[in-house]
């Protein structure tokens, strides 16, 4: 079987502060692998490595056999991802949002028009193609970010926290048909969460990143059999601690909170 | 090629879309005019210096240009917060088409505001020569929108967020604008003051503008088009350099 990822002894310093310590493991074709860690491990600066977006400190990283310091058109083209934040042009509709991101990948005409159709459709928003991306709710829109990342037809899926903040419905929706395209496309699919359960249902292989270390990896059984613990999460608990994690508000959701009262007063 | 074409349409759709900020954008120009304008056309008359509006209005359309040309190119500061950034980040297309693209569709929108402002001065009672330049002028304005929204292009990828704002506009934009020519003539001005004018990229629009309607420049047609048009250059440059930079 092909190795879709392929991290070895990967590190990422800002500074004084390691974010990501001398990490390795790889991630099979058409599996499904789930990155957990408390907030601030590493996750998504890992994943910004992957996606070609931050260049590592040292170490090195394989997505379907480019490395993502020099073979960044290839990589890109090889993955869809759906960001932690949200990514789409709120003053496009879903359907420009989704022709844009088409035409950047390169999606000849009469192919992305039937794919995305297909692909709306297939996350419910069918009956909203045409409506602004700011008239939708939290969950519309993570929707159709799924929607969007896999409109190129990607080898690899990333999605980092791709169900925070919807509800039981969506998760299950969004998870079946993630599920199903590993299964019938052999789509690679690398996602982190905070949900354990939703992990120890969808994962066939996990690892544990706390501090930016690793600090176990396995299918989610083994990791429960380890720790003799009846569910992932208390697993996850006895693997990373009681500790709650501080997190620093960043720069973005203080802008975030400008913008709204910003373009809020002068738009409506 | 595509990509620039799609991210450029996406900068004109956000503009047509969006008429509070076409109307916001106007209140300053139309302030500056009257305000200044009928203020100062007897003195100005008086003074010899003939009619102040047919003076006034292309620094006023410079003025337009300018601002609507930082805000477009800072905007990047916008799409990397609310997140579109990273979408076009990880598409496989070249850091420099993503620029192109954008800085190409802040300068059709910065331009199509300077073109608004044109027509409310002929309204207020801009009149043009006879002999005027329009197609130049129509390349002025568009190396002027060009020039600047690569400026703010080069500010928007270095800064984070809007928190620097004010010191852009306070310490760059507003002195560019009043030491540019645009409200007054450069003759008679202190020594200093006339070097800081001819170190102003904007000068050499607005006297290309100004020119191109009264078919007469202060500093020469060529002289206008080359310093323009090898300054929109450089900064082209600087800003696809920097934006190439972006780390998430």
């Amino acid at each position: 079987m092909n190795e879709m990822i392929v991290v070895q002894d990967l590190v990422k310093n800002y500074g004084e502060f390691c974010a990501v310590n001398h990490i390795s493991f790889t991630v099979p074709e058409g599996k499904i692998f789930g990155f957990l860690g408390p907030n601030g491990a590493g996750k998504t600066t890992t994943i910004k490595m992957l996606t070609t977006v931050l260049d590592p400190t040292s170490g090195a990283i394989r997505v379907n056999g480019h490395d993502p310091a020099h073979d960044q058109k290839q990589v890109r083209r090889s993955f869809g991802i759906v960001f932690q934040d949200p990514s789409l042009d709120d003053e496009l509709t879903a359907f420009e949002n989704m022709d844009l991101h088409g035409i950047l990948y390169g999606v000849p005409h009469g192919e992305r028009r039937k794919r995305i159709d297909l692909l709306v459709d297939f996350v419910g928003l069918g009956d909203r193609k045409k409506d602004f991306v700011k008239t939708f709710s939290g969950g519309m829109k993570r929707r159709l970010e799924v929607a969007r990342a896999l409109l190129h037809n990607p080898r690899i899926l990333f999605l980092d926290e791709p169900t925070i903040g919807l509800d039981p419905q969506t998760r299950n929706h969004i998870w079946s048909y993630i599920q199903q395209l590993s299964k019938e496309e052999g789509v690679t699919v690398f996602f982190t969460t905070h949900y354990m359960d939703e992990a120890d249902r969808v994962a066939s292989d996990v690892a544990v990143i706390d501090h930016g270390k690793i600090v176990a990896q396995g299918a989610p059984g083994e990791l429960k059999e380890r720790t003799k613990c009846a569910t992932l999460e208390d697993a996850f608990i006895a693997l990373t601690g009681h500790a709650i994690r501080e997190e620093e508000a960043t720069s973005a959701d203080r802008m975030r909170m400008m913008g709204r009262v910003w373009r809020g007063a002068g738009r409506r | 090629m595509k990509a620039i074409y799609i991210l450029c349409l996406r900068q004109l759709k956000r503009y047509v879309r969006s008429p509070a900020r076409i109307i916001g954008s106007l209140g300053q120009p139309i302030l500056f005019l009257v305000a200044l304008g009928f203020g100062f056309r007897s003195m100005f008359a008086r003074a010899g210096g003939g009619n102040y509006l047919n003076f006034l209005a292309p620094g006023i359309i410079s003025m337009a240009i300018l601002f609507n040309a930082v805000f477009s190119g800072i905007e990047i500061i916008w799409d990397r917060q609310f997140g579109f950034l990273k979408e076009t980040l990880v598409a496989p297309v070249s850091r420099l088409e993503i620029v192109l693209g954008r800085t190409l569709g802040g300068a059709i929108v910065a331009m199509a505001q300077g073109a608004v402002v044109f027509v409310i001065c002929l309204v207020f009672g801009f009149r043009l020569e006879r002999s005027l330049l329009l197609p130049a002028a129509i390349v002025f304005m568009f190396l002027i929108a060009l020039l600047f929204t690569a400026i703010g292009t080069a500010i928007g990828s270095v800064l984070e967020d809007m928190q620097g704002f004010p010191l852009i506009m306070n310490f760059l934009v507003m002195p560019l604008f009043f030491f540019s020519g645009a409200l007054f003539p450069a003759t008679g001005l202190p020594k200093a003051l006339q070097f800081a004018l001819r170190l102003n990229p904007l000068t050499y629009g607005v006297d290309g503008l100004r020119g191109s309607f009264s078919n007469s420049f202060a500093m020469g047609m060529t002289t206008d088009f080359v310093v323009l048009t090898v300054l929109t250059a450089i900064l082209l440059s600087i800003g696809s350099y920097l934006f190439s930079k972006i780390q998430l």
